[in-house]
């Protein structure tokens, strides 16, 4: 049943509306069965962060085609919206067919960020259950999650019955089939349907699992029950041209982020940045096939109407035909005139998020000939060469400035350059070669373009886990503002450059969820209950609520966050398995501290990690050798940087386009 | 003409906006317009520069949470001639479910523009818990006020305004299963007034549950055409749609 006649008397008052209303073009309004198990597919922040999610979207169509399964969608109501359906005694509803919460059989949430747990309780709140799986009863909602975050599912184990690790395509309806028996059986034992969810392969059922502790450290996380796995391995998609979704990408009435045609081009990132997690965990590289794309995008584009097509993945100047793949996004307007009237073609612009940096990349942005232009934006992550080689990140100086200036020589005013401080072994020098870096950039635009501006943008690094740096005790809040305001007032005196930074307590509240053990899910509760929701909106996030929920349960900051951990500790998340060695990892620590560098496995021999051997399968990359212009991490020789001529040649157009943003480690 | 110049043809279009769409703002319908044509392949003028985009001339904004029957756009064609009943066809299903264009004519090259050139509109507005008898003496109190002073915020300041002349007709409609319908016809010019500015000139404030703009009006030597018929050439194509 519909609630939206009692929803539109709400909406008048609240902000954006449209939030709520669903109606997208390739909206689907599922028929609801008893045969059929019924998901709601939650994001727990709004609407226009949670809408464009491509691995919701994927799922939401996975599951419509299958015959046993239906799904709709939510979207965390903003604080002004829950507030109105609080008093209006209304629960958290899909924006599909408005359907209360209580008419689904699974909660299932996407978990892209730490701080939105406290959402996801205030989502399982709103739909009516209990918080605590303990305390729920037998027919409540199944609260599933999935997602990057759920590789340490653990701050988050009281609350969510089963987790999913990696790829959700072919797990998702394993799982929906284990749920439709137990639905088809009256859902009887809520006990029995988490006991057969924990044998699919990738599910986590957290509640099935003894946790033992000793003071501060943990002891074991071990099954309770012998058919229930000690160590639950992710699941991968071997073969990404098996899976063109999303099919219909959603087209949103109102505006979202990343509005815009998506297609990802591939799955997984070897180049083995030391600090990011969604390198590590969705290793091997697996390429969809040059022809699938061109055929996603022509159809998309028509299907849709946008003229922006982004072609996403970790480091998307890696895809083998990434210059075709340009090439065809740019002709690839789709719509032919069905009336006959003689037609131009649109310009469609294309976005590159996650660019390397090197010539190359700019080359591409060069090719990029029409439609907006936008910033350029790249992500060095260290100001220092000895500090890039600790995080892997093998940018050379020649790479660097070669990017740069190539930039600026074709036209670019405006560059953005991201960051990391807090990263193991860093000096004031190491932070202090950020506004260094930042001020060359300038003087290289300064002869190219009369106003060249760089802003820097810095976030504290929050280690995760399943990286080599899972190890590492995160600098304090104290320390990260220093460095921050350290970096801040050396820049103040360039010219050009400006920085922008992140509040340094949320990375420590971001250090709590990431790397708590079971023992932290009382502290987001405790935020939750304090009425600390959308904890990554900055005029939302209270870092006292953490600290004091943190003293309140007598957890330490120190041991959770600060703290240097040892080699034979025990992880909250070692029960959990990306593939990844915990001896390669190590190792890849250690080469970090020791500054050595590790290659990209692409297109070098294989060195091990676990990700490939450990389940029969490889990377799946159309060229056997790396992309020319750059030598981030391929053992070619960077080409010498030569500065370019200042005089610009008049047949260069200025009008070029290219968006970069940077996935968030 | 210039021979450079790209031969242009503009069509009007009138449009409706009901049911879960009236929730999105102006905004959002004029990206909604430009996938809507996009995805037909018409060939629409783009303006030049860095960022260009559809040639699209939007009407009076039509407030978010606001139905109509009565929205108008104009389109600039890169094309000699359009017929626009094949426009009209060629937007079918393109866009939004709520959303549909209903009418569609040829523009004389330098029409007036549509914020200019309309001068009321008629709405239908739906009050909730209110009954005929105390609104119609709400409707006497309005339409005898010499003066209806209420304050707009413009640029930042409190303005006071006087919206008794933008008050061209107003009278009680049928009741509903949630109150009351209040039909008014209101001027826009200089500035548009709103039916919620006139829900609260005067005590008691209604609640509206929902509003409907019906008809925009253009007045011409003292007649009133609807945008659909001003400026069209060739009459031929002027085609009325379903209201």
């Amino acid at each position: 049943m519909s609630l939206w006649p009692e929803l539109e008397l709400l909406l008048p008052d609240v902000a954006k509306p449209a939030r709520y209303i669903g109606g997208e073009g390739g909206m689907l309004r599922p028929e609801h069965h008893h045969s059929k198990v019924a998901w709601l597919l939650t994001y727990p922040d709004t609407y226009e962060i949670g809408l464009p999610n491509q691995g919701l979207q994927i799922l939401y169509e996975i599951l419509n085609e299958a015959s046993n399964a239906v799904a709709e969608r939510a979207y965390a109501p903003w604080v002004d919206m829950e507030a109105q359906m609080r008093s209006a005694g209304l629960p958290l509803f899909s924006v599909d067919t408005h359907r209360s919460a209580a008419d689904f059989d699974v909660l299932a949430f996407n978990l892209s960020a730490e701080l939105v747990y406290t959402n996801v309780l205030n989502c399982i709140n709103l739909a009516g259950v209990r918080v605590r799986a303990e305390e729920r009863a037998s027919h409540d909602l199944l609260i599933g999650a999935g997602g990057h975050c759920t590789y340490n599912p653990e701050p988050l184990a009281d609350f969510v019955d089963f987790f999913v690790l990696g790829d959700g395509e072919e797990v998702v309806s394993e799982i929906n089939a284990v749920v439709c028996d137990w639905k088809q059986a009256g859902k009887r034992s809520r006990h029995e349907v988490l006991r057969a969810l924990a044998t699919v392969d990738g599910v986590y059922v957290p509640s099935l699992y003894e946790v033992t502790y000793e003071g501060a450290a943990l002891v074991s996380v071990v099954p309770k029950f012998d058919d229930v796995p000690s160590v639950v391995e992710k699941r991968t998609v071997a073969d990404l041209s098996a899976w063109p979704y999303p099919k219909n990408q959603l087209v949103p009435l109102t505006e979202v982020v990343h509005d815009r045609l998506n297609v990802e081009v591939f799955r997984g990132c070897t180049r083995g940045c030391r600090f990011c997690q969604a390198g590590m965990i969705t290793r091997p590289v697996r390429e969809r096939p040059a022809s699938q794309v061109r055929t996603m995008i022509a159809g998309g584009l028509a299907r849709t109407g946008y003229d922006e097509v982004a072609l996403t993945s970790l480091s998307t100047a890696d895809y083998s035909g990434i210059e075709e793949a340009v090439a065809v996004a740019m002709s690839g307007c789709g719509a032919a005139s069905s009336i006959g009237v003689s037609h131009e073609p649109v310009p469609v612009s294309v976005s590159l998020p996650s660019l390397r940096v090197d010539a190359f990349t700019v080359g591409l942005a060069a090719q990029i000939q029409q439609v907006r232009r936008t910033g350029l934006t790249f992500a060095p992550e260290a100001g220092s060469w000895r500090m890039r080689k600790v995080i892997n990140k093998l940018i050379d100086e020649r790479d660097l400035y070669g990017a740069v200036e190539s930039a600026f020589y074709q036209g670019w005013r405006r560059m953005k350059l991201y960051f990391l401080t807090g990263l193991p072994t860093e000096t004031d020098e190491d932070t202090l070669a950020i506004g260094e870096l930042a001020r060359k950039c300038v003087e290289l635009g300064r002869v190219h373009t009369k106003n060249p501006s760089v802003t820097v943008s810095l976030g504290g690094f929050v280690p995760k886990p399943f990286t080599p740096f899972q190890w590492f005790g995160q600098n304090t809040v104290a320390e990260l503002q220093r460095k921050v305001f350290l970096l801040r007032d050396s820049i103040k005196r360039h010219r050009g450059v400006q920085m922008k930074w992140h509040d340094p307590r949320a990375s420590l509240a971001e250090g709590i969820a990431s790397r708590g053990d079971r023992r932290v899910g009382r502290v987001i509760q405790d935020v939750w209950e304090q009425g600390g929701t959308f904890q990554e909106w900055s005029e939302h996030f209270e870092h006292d609520r953490w600290v004091s929920a943190m003293e309140r349960h007598g957890l330490s900051l120190d041991w959770y966050v600060y703290r240097h951990r040892t080699q034979d500790e025990v992880l909250p998340w070692d029960h959990i398995s990306a593939g990844l060695h915990k001896d390669f990892l190590w190792q890849d620590w250690r080469d970090g501290l020791n500054e050595v560098g590790l290659e990209d496995c692409r297109w070098t021999p294989c060195y091990d990690c676990g990700a490939c051997t450990g389940y029969s399968i490889e990377h799946i990359v159309a060229s056997a050798v790396p992309p020319a212009g750059g030598s981030q991490g391929t053992g070619q020789v960077p080409t010498s940087y030569e500065p370019l001529a200042a005089a610009k040649p008049a047949e260069v157009k200025v009008q070029l386009g290219v968006s970069g943003t940077k996935a968030t480690s | 003409m210039n021979p450079n110049e790209v031969a242009r043809t503009c069509i009007r279009l009138r449009y409706n906006k009901r049911g879960v769409i009236r929730f999105t703002s102006h905004r959002d319908v004029a990206r909604i317009w430009e996938r809507a044509l996009r995805r037909t392949g018409l060939p629409v003028a783009q303006t030049e520069g860095f960022s260009p985009r559809a040639k699209l001339h939007f009407g009076f904004a039509l407030s978010t949470g606001y139905e109509s029957d009565a929205e108008y756009i104009d389109v600039d064609f890169n094309a000699a001639q359009l017929v626009p009943e094949l426009v009209l066809e060629a937007l079918v299903g393109m866009l939004p479910e709520g959303m549909a264009a209903t009418g569609a004519v040829v523009l004389e090259r330098g029409s007036t523009s549509l914020q200019q050139a309309v001068t009321c509109c008629d709405w239908d507005i739906e009050l909730l818990h209110a009954t005929c008898a105390d609104l119609a003496k709400w409707v006497e109190q309005v339409l005898g006020a010499a003066t209806l002073m209420i304050t707009r915020e413009r640029k930042g300041q409190q303005i006071a305004d006087d919206l008794a002349p933008q008050v061209r007709a107003l009278e009680v409609g049928e009741p509903t299963s949630r109150g009351v319908r209040l039909l008014a016809t209101l001027g826009t010019q200089p500035r548009a007034a709103r039916p919620t500015e006139l829900l609260t000139a005067t005590e008691p404030h209604y609640c509206p549950v929902l509003v409907r703009r019906t008809r925009q009006w253009i007045e011409q030597e003292g007649a009133r055409l609807e945008p659909l018929e001003v400026g069209a050439a060739p009459a031929l194509h002027t085609l009325v749609g379903v209201q």
